[in-house]
Protein backbone atom coordinates (compact mmCIF):
# COMPACT_ATOMS: atom_id res chain seq x y z
CA UNK A 1 0.00 0.00 0.00
CA UNK A 2 1.33 3.32 -0.93
CA UNK A 3 2.21 5.79 1.59
CA UNK A 4 -0.30 8.34 0.57
CA UNK A 5 -2.90 6.16 0.36
CA UNK A 6 -2.65 4.65 3.94
CA UNK A 7 -2.33 8.29 5.15
CA UNK A 8 -5.59 9.40 4.00
CA UNK A 9 -7.13 5.56 4.99
CA UNK A 10 -5.73 7.09 8.45
CA UNK A 11 -7.40 10.55 7.59
CA UNK A 12 -10.58 8.83 6.96
CA UNK A 13 -10.74 6.98 9.77
CA UNK A 14 -9.95 9.90 12.13
CA UNK A 15 -12.97 11.87 10.59
CA UNK A 16 -15.10 9.27 11.20
CA UNK A 17 -14.08 8.93 14.80
CA UNK A 18 -15.03 12.48 14.91
CA UNK A 19 -18.78 12.57 14.14
CA UNK A 20 -18.79 10.56 17.36
CA UNK A 21 -17.87 13.44 19.27
CA UNK A 22 -19.62 14.41 22.38
CA UNK A 23 -22.11 16.63 20.11
CA UNK A 24 -22.39 13.75 17.81
CA UNK A 25 -23.65 11.74 20.59
CA UNK A 26 -25.85 14.27 21.97
CA UNK A 27 -27.40 14.09 18.54
CA UNK A 28 -28.13 10.76 18.18
CA UNK A 29 -29.71 10.70 21.62
CA UNK A 30 -32.39 12.73 20.38
CA UNK A 31 -32.62 10.57 16.74
CA UNK A 32 -36.00 8.30 16.97
CA UNK A 33 -33.75 5.76 14.68
CA UNK A 34 -31.61 5.73 17.29
CA UNK A 35 -33.35 5.28 20.30
CA UNK A 36 -35.62 2.69 18.50
CA UNK A 37 -31.90 0.58 18.49
CA UNK A 38 -31.50 1.03 21.96
CA UNK A 39 -35.11 -0.01 23.08
CA UNK A 40 -34.50 -2.75 20.70
CA UNK A 41 -31.22 -3.82 23.05
CA UNK A 42 -33.72 -3.29 25.92
CA UNK A 43 -35.78 -6.49 24.75
CA UNK A 44 -32.84 -8.53 24.60
CA UNK A 45 -31.71 -7.87 27.39
CA UNK A 46 -34.99 -8.47 29.56
CA UNK A 47 -35.06 -11.59 27.04
CA UNK A 48 -31.50 -12.56 28.44
CA UNK A 49 -32.04 -11.70 31.98
CA UNK A 50 -35.22 -13.77 32.12
CA UNK A 51 -33.57 -16.84 30.42
CA UNK A 52 -30.88 -16.95 33.95
CA UNK A 53 -33.15 -15.67 36.12
CA UNK A 54 -36.55 -17.74 35.01
CA UNK A 55 -39.68 -16.90 36.84
CA UNK A 56 -38.81 -18.37 40.56
CA UNK A 57 -35.38 -17.49 41.41
CA UNK A 58 -35.45 -15.48 44.55
CA UNK A 59 -33.44 -11.95 45.31
CA UNK A 60 -31.40 -11.71 48.10
CA UNK A 61 -32.76 -11.81 51.41
CA UNK A 62 -30.83 -10.11 54.99
CA UNK A 63 -31.15 -10.78 58.24
CA UNK A 64 -32.37 -8.09 60.64
CA UNK A 65 -28.98 -6.79 61.51
CA UNK A 66 -28.37 -5.71 57.87
CA UNK A 67 -31.51 -3.12 57.95
CA UNK A 68 -30.62 -0.06 57.11
CA UNK A 69 -31.10 2.56 59.94
CA UNK A 70 -31.91 5.16 57.92
CA UNK A 71 -33.95 4.03 54.75
CA UNK A 72 -33.99 6.55 51.95
CA UNK A 73 -37.70 7.25 50.49
CA UNK A 74 -37.34 9.13 46.97
CA UNK A 75 -39.98 9.88 44.49
CA UNK A 76 -43.33 11.29 46.37
CA UNK A 77 -42.67 11.60 50.14
CA UNK A 78 -46.94 12.90 50.46
CA UNK A 79 -49.20 12.78 47.76
CA UNK A 80 -50.38 16.11 49.63
CA UNK A 81 -54.15 15.95 48.06
CA UNK A 82 -57.18 16.74 50.28
CA UNK A 83 -58.54 13.40 49.00
CA UNK A 84 -54.95 11.50 50.37
CA UNK A 85 -55.37 13.41 53.61
CA UNK A 86 -58.46 12.99 54.98
CA UNK A 87 -57.66 9.02 54.62
CA UNK A 88 -54.41 9.72 56.72
CA UNK A 89 -56.56 11.65 59.03
CA UNK A 90 -59.04 8.34 59.81
CA UNK A 91 -56.15 5.98 59.38
CA UNK A 92 -56.85 4.40 55.93
CA UNK A 93 -59.92 3.34 56.84
CA UNK A 94 -61.91 3.60 53.84
CA UNK A 95 -58.95 2.79 51.31
CA UNK A 96 -59.49 0.50 49.16
CA UNK A 97 -57.26 -1.70 46.89
CA UNK A 98 -59.18 -3.20 44.30
CA UNK A 99 -57.97 -5.69 41.03
CA UNK A 100 -59.98 -5.22 37.69
CA UNK A 101 -59.71 -5.42 33.68
CA UNK A 102 -58.93 -8.68 32.72
CA UNK A 103 -60.12 -11.09 35.72
CA UNK A 104 -63.46 -13.01 35.78
CA UNK A 105 -63.69 -11.92 39.74
CA UNK A 106 -62.69 -8.21 40.25
CA UNK A 107 -61.98 -7.23 43.96
CA UNK A 108 -62.03 -4.30 46.34
CA UNK A 109 -60.47 -4.75 49.70
CA UNK A 110 -59.79 -2.45 52.53
CA UNK A 111 -56.60 -2.44 54.59
CA UNK A 112 -58.23 -4.91 56.96
CA UNK A 113 -59.15 -7.09 54.73
CA UNK A 114 -55.76 -7.36 53.07
CA UNK A 115 -54.53 -7.66 56.75
CA UNK A 116 -56.71 -11.05 57.35
CA UNK A 117 -54.97 -12.36 54.35
CA UNK A 118 -51.78 -14.84 54.99
CA UNK A 119 -48.73 -12.55 54.54
CA UNK A 120 -45.19 -12.99 54.05
CA UNK A 121 -42.28 -10.87 55.42
CA UNK A 122 -38.78 -10.60 53.94
CA UNK A 123 -35.80 -8.60 54.72
CA UNK A 124 -34.62 -7.41 50.89
CA UNK A 125 -32.29 -4.69 49.45
CA UNK A 126 -33.92 -1.74 47.93
CA UNK A 127 -32.37 -0.83 44.83
CA UNK A 128 -32.83 2.99 43.43
CA UNK A 129 -32.49 3.62 39.52
CA UNK A 130 -29.92 6.24 40.70
CA UNK A 131 -27.62 3.65 42.61
CA UNK A 132 -28.15 3.53 45.94
CA UNK A 133 -29.39 1.05 48.03
CA UNK A 134 -31.12 0.19 51.35
CA UNK A 135 -31.99 -2.89 52.83
CA UNK A 136 -35.49 -2.91 54.79
CA UNK A 137 -37.78 -5.52 56.36
CA UNK A 138 -41.44 -5.70 54.32
CA UNK A 139 -44.50 -7.55 55.42
CA UNK A 140 -47.44 -7.73 52.74
CA UNK A 141 -49.60 -9.85 50.91
CA UNK A 142 -48.03 -11.91 48.29
CA UNK A 143 -50.07 -10.16 45.15
CA UNK A 144 -50.28 -13.85 43.41
CA UNK A 145 -52.93 -14.75 46.15
CA UNK A 146 -55.11 -11.83 45.04
CA UNK A 147 -54.74 -12.42 41.72
CA UNK A 148 -55.72 -16.26 41.94
CA UNK A 149 -58.77 -15.06 43.71
CA UNK A 150 -59.16 -12.70 40.96
CA UNK A 151 -58.89 -15.17 38.25
CA UNK A 152 -57.13 -13.64 35.27
CA UNK A 153 -58.56 -14.21 32.02
CA UNK A 154 -56.19 -15.93 29.22
CA UNK A 155 -55.80 -12.88 27.65
CA UNK A 156 -54.46 -10.97 30.67
CA UNK A 157 -50.74 -10.42 29.68
CA UNK A 158 -49.41 -7.02 32.33
CA UNK A 159 -50.67 -5.81 35.77
CA UNK A 160 -51.05 -1.96 35.85
CA UNK A 161 -49.94 -0.50 39.05
CA UNK A 162 -52.45 2.74 39.79
CA UNK A 163 -51.49 5.09 42.39
CA UNK A 164 -52.37 8.36 44.79
CA UNK A 165 -49.37 10.66 44.58
CA UNK A 166 -50.50 13.48 41.77
CA UNK A 167 -47.04 13.86 39.60
CA UNK A 168 -47.58 17.15 37.99
CA UNK A 169 -47.86 21.11 38.68
CA UNK A 170 -51.13 22.22 40.20
CA UNK A 171 -53.76 23.54 37.71
CA UNK A 172 -52.01 20.86 34.66
CA UNK A 173 -54.28 17.76 33.59
CA UNK A 174 -54.24 15.40 36.54
CA UNK A 175 -51.38 12.61 35.85
CA UNK A 176 -50.83 10.10 39.15
CA UNK A 177 -47.71 7.72 39.68
CA UNK A 178 -48.68 4.07 38.11
CA UNK A 179 -46.36 1.48 36.88
CA UNK A 180 -46.77 -1.78 34.97
CA UNK A 181 -44.65 -5.28 35.40
CA UNK A 182 -45.53 -8.80 33.38
CA UNK A 183 -47.91 -11.04 35.35
CA UNK A 184 -45.04 -13.38 35.60
CA UNK A 185 -43.41 -11.02 37.96
CA UNK A 186 -46.29 -10.14 39.46
CA UNK A 187 -46.96 -13.45 40.83
CA UNK A 188 -43.59 -13.59 41.74
CA UNK A 189 -43.38 -14.97 45.32
CA UNK A 190 -41.65 -11.69 46.82
CA UNK A 191 -44.22 -9.37 44.80
CA UNK A 192 -46.01 -8.40 47.85
CA UNK A 193 -48.54 -5.63 48.56
CA UNK A 194 -46.98 -4.40 51.68
CA UNK A 195 -48.64 -2.58 54.52
CA UNK A 196 -45.84 -2.99 57.08
CA UNK A 197 -42.10 -1.47 56.77
CA UNK A 198 -39.32 -2.55 59.58
CA UNK A 199 -42.24 -3.78 62.05
CA UNK A 200 -43.88 -0.81 61.90
CA UNK A 201 -47.51 0.64 59.79
CA UNK A 202 -45.84 1.63 56.52
CA UNK A 203 -44.94 4.84 56.85
CA UNK A 204 -46.76 7.99 54.28
CA UNK A 205 -43.36 8.57 53.08
CA UNK A 206 -42.71 5.14 51.77
CA UNK A 207 -46.18 4.44 50.31
CA UNK A 208 -48.52 4.27 53.54
CA UNK A 209 -50.98 2.67 53.47
CA UNK A 210 -49.93 -0.02 51.19
CA UNK A 211 -46.97 -0.23 48.08
CA UNK A 212 -45.95 -2.77 45.90
CA UNK A 213 -42.60 -5.05 46.74
CA UNK A 214 -41.15 -6.69 43.70
CA UNK A 215 -37.71 -7.38 44.94
CA UNK A 216 -35.78 -8.58 41.60
CA UNK A 217 -36.82 -5.08 39.98
CA UNK A 218 -35.58 -1.51 40.43
CA UNK A 219 -37.66 0.96 43.17
CA UNK A 220 -39.48 2.63 40.07
CA UNK A 221 -41.07 0.09 39.24
CA UNK A 222 -42.41 -0.40 43.05
CA UNK A 223 -44.92 2.01 43.07
CA UNK A 224 -46.34 3.65 46.10
CA UNK A 225 -49.50 4.78 47.40
CA UNK A 226 -51.22 2.05 45.74
CA UNK A 227 -55.19 1.63 45.30
CA UNK A 228 -55.92 -0.13 41.66
CA UNK A 229 -54.38 -3.16 40.15
CA UNK A 230 -55.55 -3.60 36.30
CA UNK A 231 -55.05 -6.53 34.46
CA UNK A 232 -54.40 -5.92 30.62
CA UNK A 233 -53.61 -6.99 27.91
CA UNK A 234 -51.60 -4.09 26.57
CA UNK A 235 -50.66 -1.06 27.74
CA UNK A 236 -50.28 1.01 24.65
CA UNK A 237 -52.98 3.32 25.03
CA UNK A 238 -52.65 3.84 28.91
CA UNK A 239 -51.01 7.46 29.62
CA UNK A 240 -47.76 7.88 27.60
CA UNK A 241 -47.88 4.03 26.56
CA UNK A 242 -44.92 3.44 27.96
CA UNK A 243 -46.13 1.62 30.86
CA UNK A 244 -45.05 3.65 33.55
CA UNK A 245 -45.00 7.05 34.78
CA UNK A 246 -40.59 7.59 34.29
CA UNK A 247 -41.00 5.29 31.13
CA UNK A 248 -43.11 7.67 29.63
CA UNK A 249 -39.91 10.25 30.06
CA UNK A 250 -37.92 7.99 29.00
CA UNK A 251 -36.74 5.14 31.54
CA UNK A 252 -36.50 1.80 30.12
CA UNK A 253 -39.88 -0.47 30.67
CA UNK A 254 -37.13 -3.68 31.99
CA UNK A 255 -36.70 -2.64 35.61
CA UNK A 256 -34.41 -5.53 36.31
CA UNK A 257 -31.13 -3.99 35.49
CA UNK B 1 28.75 -2.05 1.76
CA UNK B 2 26.36 -0.85 4.07
CA UNK B 3 22.73 -0.42 3.91
CA UNK B 4 23.43 3.23 4.75
CA UNK B 5 25.21 3.82 1.79
CA UNK B 6 22.19 2.72 -0.83
CA UNK B 7 20.33 6.25 1.05
CA UNK B 8 19.92 9.06 -1.62
CA UNK B 9 22.73 11.55 -0.86
CA UNK B 10 21.37 13.89 1.71
CA UNK B 11 22.35 16.78 4.28
CA UNK B 12 22.57 15.97 7.39
CA UNK B 13 19.71 15.34 9.12
CA UNK B 14 18.75 18.27 11.41
CA UNK B 15 17.61 17.16 15.20
CA UNK B 16 13.94 18.25 14.78
CA UNK B 17 13.90 16.36 11.55
CA UNK B 18 15.05 13.31 13.11
CA UNK B 19 12.80 13.72 16.53
CA UNK B 20 10.05 13.75 14.06
CA UNK B 21 10.87 10.84 12.09
CA UNK B 22 11.48 8.79 14.82
CA UNK B 23 8.64 9.97 16.47
CA UNK B 24 6.74 8.54 13.47
CA UNK B 25 8.73 5.17 14.07
CA UNK B 26 9.41 5.32 10.48
CA UNK B 27 13.15 3.55 10.37
CA UNK B 28 15.20 6.09 8.37
CA UNK B 29 17.65 3.07 6.57
CA UNK B 30 15.95 0.37 4.77
CA UNK B 31 13.10 -1.53 6.73
CA UNK B 32 10.99 -4.38 6.04
CA UNK B 33 7.00 -4.84 7.00
CA UNK B 34 6.20 -7.69 9.41
CA UNK B 35 2.66 -8.45 9.83
CA UNK B 36 2.19 -7.85 13.48
CA UNK B 37 -1.43 -7.77 13.96
CA UNK B 38 -4.32 -10.37 12.63
CA UNK B 39 -7.61 -8.43 10.96
CA UNK B 40 -9.51 -10.37 13.84
CA UNK B 41 -7.05 -8.53 16.96
CA UNK B 42 -7.26 -4.94 14.38
CA UNK B 43 -11.16 -5.20 14.32
CA UNK B 44 -11.74 -6.00 17.93
CA UNK B 45 -8.92 -3.70 18.86
CA UNK B 46 -11.35 -0.61 17.07
CA UNK B 47 -14.39 -1.71 18.19
CA UNK B 48 -13.45 -1.81 21.68
CA UNK B 49 -11.53 1.26 22.22
CA UNK B 50 -15.52 2.57 21.09
CA UNK B 51 -16.99 0.91 23.08
CA UNK B 52 -14.45 1.27 26.39
CA UNK B 53 -15.13 5.64 25.41
CA UNK B 54 -19.03 5.23 25.19
CA UNK B 55 -18.88 2.80 28.41
CA UNK B 56 -16.76 5.11 30.56
CA UNK B 57 -18.58 8.85 29.46
CA UNK B 58 -22.33 7.24 29.80
CA UNK B 59 -21.02 5.26 33.09
CA UNK B 60 -19.58 8.51 33.96
CA UNK B 61 -23.66 10.03 33.56
CA UNK B 62 -24.87 7.33 35.14
CA UNK B 63 -22.66 8.12 37.90
CA UNK B 64 -23.77 11.88 38.04
CA UNK B 65 -27.43 11.13 39.43
CA UNK B 66 -25.93 9.54 42.48
CA UNK B 67 -22.34 10.98 42.97
CA UNK B 68 -21.11 8.73 46.23
CA UNK B 69 -19.50 5.25 46.61
CA UNK B 70 -19.95 2.97 49.52
CA UNK B 71 -19.23 -0.20 50.50
CA UNK B 72 -21.38 -2.95 52.17
CA UNK B 73 -25.09 -3.70 50.39
CA UNK B 74 -26.69 -0.76 51.26
CA UNK B 75 -25.69 2.79 51.19
CA UNK B 76 -24.51 4.67 54.45
CA UNK B 77 -25.19 8.21 53.15
CA UNK B 78 -23.86 9.49 56.03
CA UNK B 79 -20.10 8.20 55.07
CA UNK B 80 -19.62 7.73 51.61
CA UNK B 81 -16.12 6.60 50.75
CA UNK B 82 -16.10 9.04 47.76
CA UNK B 83 -19.00 11.89 46.99
CA UNK B 84 -18.67 15.03 44.96
CA UNK B 85 -20.97 17.48 45.96
CA UNK B 86 -21.81 20.94 45.54
CA UNK B 87 -22.51 24.34 47.54
CA UNK B 88 -24.53 27.12 46.52
CA UNK B 89 -22.62 30.51 47.78
CA UNK B 90 -24.22 33.72 49.04
CA UNK B 91 -23.59 35.38 46.17
CA UNK B 92 -24.88 32.66 43.72
CA UNK B 93 -22.29 31.00 42.63
CA UNK B 94 -21.10 27.45 42.83
CA UNK B 95 -18.73 25.42 45.10
CA UNK B 96 -17.81 21.85 43.66
CA UNK B 97 -15.91 19.37 46.57
CA UNK B 98 -14.67 16.11 46.34
CA UNK B 99 -14.82 14.10 49.13
CA UNK B 100 -12.63 11.14 49.91
CA UNK B 101 -13.57 9.92 53.35
CA UNK B 102 -13.72 12.91 55.85
CA UNK B 103 -11.74 15.19 53.48
CA UNK B 104 -12.54 17.50 51.13
CA UNK B 105 -11.48 19.45 48.08
CA UNK B 106 -12.65 22.24 45.99
CA UNK B 107 -12.76 21.13 42.62
CA UNK B 108 -15.43 23.67 41.60
CA UNK B 109 -15.16 23.69 37.82
CA UNK B 110 -14.46 20.09 37.02
CA UNK B 111 -15.80 17.81 40.01
CA UNK B 112 -18.85 18.46 41.95
CA UNK B 113 -19.87 21.67 40.11
CA UNK B 114 -19.06 22.46 36.39
CA UNK B 115 -20.75 24.86 34.02
CA UNK B 116 -23.16 23.41 31.18
CA UNK B 117 -24.21 25.29 28.62
CA UNK B 118 -22.90 27.81 30.45
CA UNK B 119 -24.92 28.05 33.69
CA UNK B 120 -22.89 26.95 36.70
CA UNK B 121 -24.73 23.44 37.73
CA UNK B 122 -24.07 20.57 40.87
CA UNK B 123 -23.00 17.97 38.70
CA UNK B 124 -20.33 15.22 39.87
CA UNK B 125 -18.64 14.74 36.73
CA UNK B 126 -18.56 17.91 33.83
CA UNK B 127 -20.33 17.78 31.05
CA UNK B 128 -17.87 17.24 28.67
CA UNK B 129 -16.84 13.71 30.54
CA UNK B 130 -20.11 12.31 30.31
CA UNK B 131 -22.54 10.56 27.28
CA UNK B 132 -25.05 12.31 26.81
CA UNK B 133 -23.43 15.58 28.03
CA UNK B 134 -26.85 17.33 29.64
CA UNK B 135 -27.30 15.14 33.02
CA UNK B 136 -30.03 12.80 31.62
CA UNK B 137 -29.91 9.41 33.13
CA UNK B 138 -32.75 7.39 31.33
CA UNK B 139 -30.17 8.24 28.32
CA UNK B 140 -26.95 7.43 29.94
CA UNK B 141 -28.27 4.07 31.00
CA UNK B 142 -29.55 2.88 27.08
CA UNK B 143 -26.41 4.12 25.70
CA UNK B 144 -24.36 1.97 28.61
CA UNK B 145 -26.25 -1.42 28.31
CA UNK B 146 -26.57 -1.32 24.51
CA UNK B 147 -22.93 -0.40 24.38
CA UNK B 148 -22.44 -3.44 27.40
CA UNK B 149 -23.85 -5.84 25.08
CA UNK B 150 -21.44 -4.55 22.00
CA UNK B 151 -18.36 -4.63 24.37
CA UNK B 152 -18.90 -8.33 26.26
CA UNK B 153 -19.62 -9.96 22.55
CA UNK B 154 -16.60 -8.27 20.94
CA UNK B 155 -14.84 -9.31 24.24
CA UNK B 156 -15.76 -13.02 24.17
CA UNK B 157 -14.99 -13.07 20.20
CA UNK B 158 -11.40 -11.70 21.10
CA UNK B 159 -11.15 -14.88 23.79
CA UNK B 160 -12.43 -17.53 21.39
CA UNK B 161 -9.77 -16.32 18.72
CA UNK B 162 -6.75 -15.58 21.25
CA UNK B 163 -7.34 -19.21 22.41
CA UNK B 164 -8.34 -21.26 19.26
CA UNK B 165 -5.65 -18.91 17.21
CA UNK B 166 -2.78 -19.38 20.07
CA UNK B 167 -2.12 -15.62 20.06
CA UNK B 168 -2.98 -15.72 24.34
CA UNK B 169 -0.37 -18.46 24.43
CA UNK B 170 1.92 -17.50 21.88
CA UNK B 171 2.05 -13.85 22.50
CA UNK B 172 0.59 -12.76 26.11
CA UNK B 173 2.00 -15.46 28.44
CA UNK B 174 5.30 -14.81 29.66
CA UNK B 175 8.46 -16.84 29.32
CA UNK B 176 10.97 -17.35 31.96
CA UNK B 177 13.12 -15.02 30.23
CA UNK B 178 10.43 -12.58 29.99
CA UNK B 179 10.27 -12.57 33.76
CA UNK B 180 14.17 -13.19 34.42
CA UNK B 181 13.48 -9.54 31.97
CA UNK B 182 11.30 -7.68 33.78
CA UNK B 183 13.85 -5.40 36.11
CA UNK B 184 15.69 -4.31 33.00
CA UNK B 185 12.86 -3.72 31.15
CA UNK B 186 11.39 -1.58 34.04
CA UNK B 187 14.41 0.05 33.59
CA UNK B 188 14.70 0.68 29.70
CA UNK B 189 10.64 2.00 30.08
CA UNK B 190 11.58 4.51 33.00
CA UNK B 191 14.71 5.53 30.48
CA UNK B 192 11.81 5.61 27.53
CA UNK B 193 14.21 3.57 26.03
CA UNK B 194 11.69 0.55 23.91
CA UNK B 195 12.65 -2.24 21.87
CA UNK B 196 13.45 -1.37 18.04
CA UNK B 197 14.50 -3.91 15.04
CA UNK B 198 13.61 -7.38 15.64
CA UNK B 199 13.30 -7.29 19.63
CA UNK B 200 9.92 -5.46 18.12
CA UNK B 201 8.11 -8.55 16.52
CA UNK B 202 7.56 -9.70 19.87
CA UNK B 203 5.43 -7.60 22.95
CA UNK B 204 7.93 -7.56 26.12
CA UNK B 205 7.38 -8.53 29.44
CA UNK B 206 5.81 -5.47 30.60
CA UNK B 207 4.01 -5.34 27.50
CA UNK B 208 2.34 -8.96 28.14
CA UNK B 209 1.59 -8.03 32.06
CA UNK B 210 0.00 -4.92 30.99
CA UNK B 211 -2.29 -6.78 28.16
CA UNK B 212 -2.90 -9.73 29.91
CA UNK B 213 -4.09 -7.95 33.23
CA UNK B 214 -6.67 -6.23 31.24
CA UNK B 215 -7.76 -9.10 29.31
CA UNK B 216 -7.70 -11.49 31.92
CA UNK B 217 -8.26 -9.57 35.30
CA UNK B 218 -9.90 -5.66 34.76
CA UNK B 219 -12.37 -7.07 31.75
CA UNK B 220 -13.97 -9.73 33.27
CA UNK B 221 -13.94 -7.68 36.95
CA UNK B 222 -16.04 -4.71 35.22
CA UNK B 223 -18.70 -6.80 33.59
CA UNK B 224 -19.26 -9.24 36.70
CA UNK B 225 -19.32 -5.64 38.89
CA UNK B 226 -21.63 -4.55 36.27
CA UNK B 227 -24.11 -7.49 36.83
CA UNK B 228 -24.26 -7.74 40.00
CA UNK B 229 -25.68 -4.11 39.98
CA UNK B 230 -28.82 -5.33 38.43
CA UNK B 231 -31.23 -7.01 40.57
CA UNK B 232 -32.52 -9.37 39.01
CA UNK B 233 -29.04 -10.92 38.46
CA UNK B 234 -28.79 -10.76 41.55
CA UNK B 235 -31.48 -12.98 41.60
CA UNK B 236 -30.42 -15.50 38.86
CA UNK B 237 -26.97 -15.56 40.76
CA UNK B 238 -26.85 -14.70 44.68
CA UNK B 239 -22.77 -15.15 44.36
CA UNK B 240 -22.39 -12.22 42.69
CA UNK B 241 -22.92 -9.39 45.45
CA UNK B 242 -21.64 -12.34 48.01
CA UNK B 243 -18.51 -12.20 46.15
CA UNK B 244 -17.83 -8.97 45.75
CA UNK B 245 -18.99 -8.01 49.62
CA UNK B 246 -22.72 -6.34 48.65
CA UNK B 247 -23.97 -4.33 45.82
CA UNK B 248 -22.42 -1.05 46.68
CA UNK B 249 -18.85 -2.73 47.24
CA UNK B 250 -19.45 -4.32 43.57
CA UNK B 251 -20.81 -0.23 42.53
CA UNK B 252 -17.25 0.81 44.16
CA UNK B 253 -15.20 -1.62 42.23
CA UNK B 254 -16.88 -1.06 38.98
CA UNK B 255 -15.96 2.58 39.38
CA UNK B 256 -12.55 1.64 39.81
CA UNK B 257 -12.31 -0.51 36.99
CA UNK B 258 -13.82 2.38 34.54
CA UNK B 259 -10.25 4.91 35.78
CA UNK B 260 -7.97 1.50 35.63
CA UNK B 261 -9.31 1.56 32.05
CA UNK B 262 -8.82 5.09 31.42
CA UNK B 263 -5.20 4.83 33.37
CA UNK B 264 -4.46 1.97 30.83
CA UNK B 265 -5.62 3.74 28.00
CA UNK B 266 -3.31 7.40 28.94
CA UNK B 267 -0.29 5.20 29.69
CA UNK B 268 -1.21 2.85 26.42
CA UNK B 269 -1.19 6.31 24.42
CA UNK B 270 1.54 7.52 25.60
CA UNK B 271 3.67 4.76 25.11
CA UNK B 272 2.14 4.52 21.23
CA UNK B 273 3.37 8.05 20.52
CA UNK B 274 6.53 7.99 22.60
CA UNK B 275 7.61 4.60 20.65
CA UNK B 276 6.55 5.31 17.37
CA UNK B 277 3.03 6.69 16.55
CA UNK B 278 2.64 6.25 13.19
CA UNK B 279 4.33 2.60 12.68
CA UNK B 280 2.01 1.61 15.47
CA UNK B 281 -1.00 3.17 14.54
CA UNK B 282 -0.59 1.48 11.11
CA UNK B 283 0.13 -1.73 12.32
CA UNK B 284 -3.26 -1.73 14.39
CA UNK B 285 -4.94 -0.39 10.95
CA UNK B 286 -3.27 -2.19 8.29
CA UNK B 287 -1.08 -4.87 10.29
CA UNK B 288 1.77 -4.11 8.87
CA UNK B 289 4.64 -2.79 11.11
CA UNK B 290 7.95 -1.28 9.65
CA UNK B 291 11.44 -2.72 11.42
CA UNK B 292 14.60 -1.20 10.63
CA UNK B 293 17.07 -3.71 9.28
CA UNK B 294 20.68 -3.01 11.51
CA UNK B 295 23.28 -1.79 9.25
CA UNK B 296 25.29 -5.06 8.22
CA UNK B 297 22.35 -7.34 8.37
CA UNK B 298 20.98 -6.26 4.98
Amino acid sequence: MAEQTRRSFAARTLAAAGTLSLGGCYDLSQKKWFTDILGSVEVLTRRAQHLFAGPHTLAPEYSKADIAPVFRANGTLDPGTPDYAAHVANGFRDWRVTVTGLVEKPLSLSMAELRALPSRTQITRHDCVEGWSCIGEWKGTPLALLLAAAVPKPAARYAVFYCADPMTAEGDPEHYYYESLPLSEAVHPQTILAYEMNGQTLPVAHGAPVRLRAERQLGYKQPKYLQRIDLVEDFSRIEGGKGGYWEDLGYTWYGGI
Amino acid sequence: MTDHATDLPSPPALPAKELALKALGVPRGPHYFFYRHSAWVRAAHWLNALCLAVMLMSGLAIFNAHPALYLGNGSDFEHPILSLTAQQNNDGSVTGYTWIGEHFFNTTGILGASREDGQWMARGFPSWATLPGPQWLAMGRQWHFAFAWILVLNGLLFFAYGLWSGHFRRDLTPTRKDIADLPHEIAQHARLHFPHGEAARHYNALQKLAYASVIFGLGPLVVLTGLTMSPTMDAAFPILPWIFGGRQTARTIHFVCAFSFLAFFLVHIAMVVLSGSWNNIRSMITGWYAIGKEPGHG
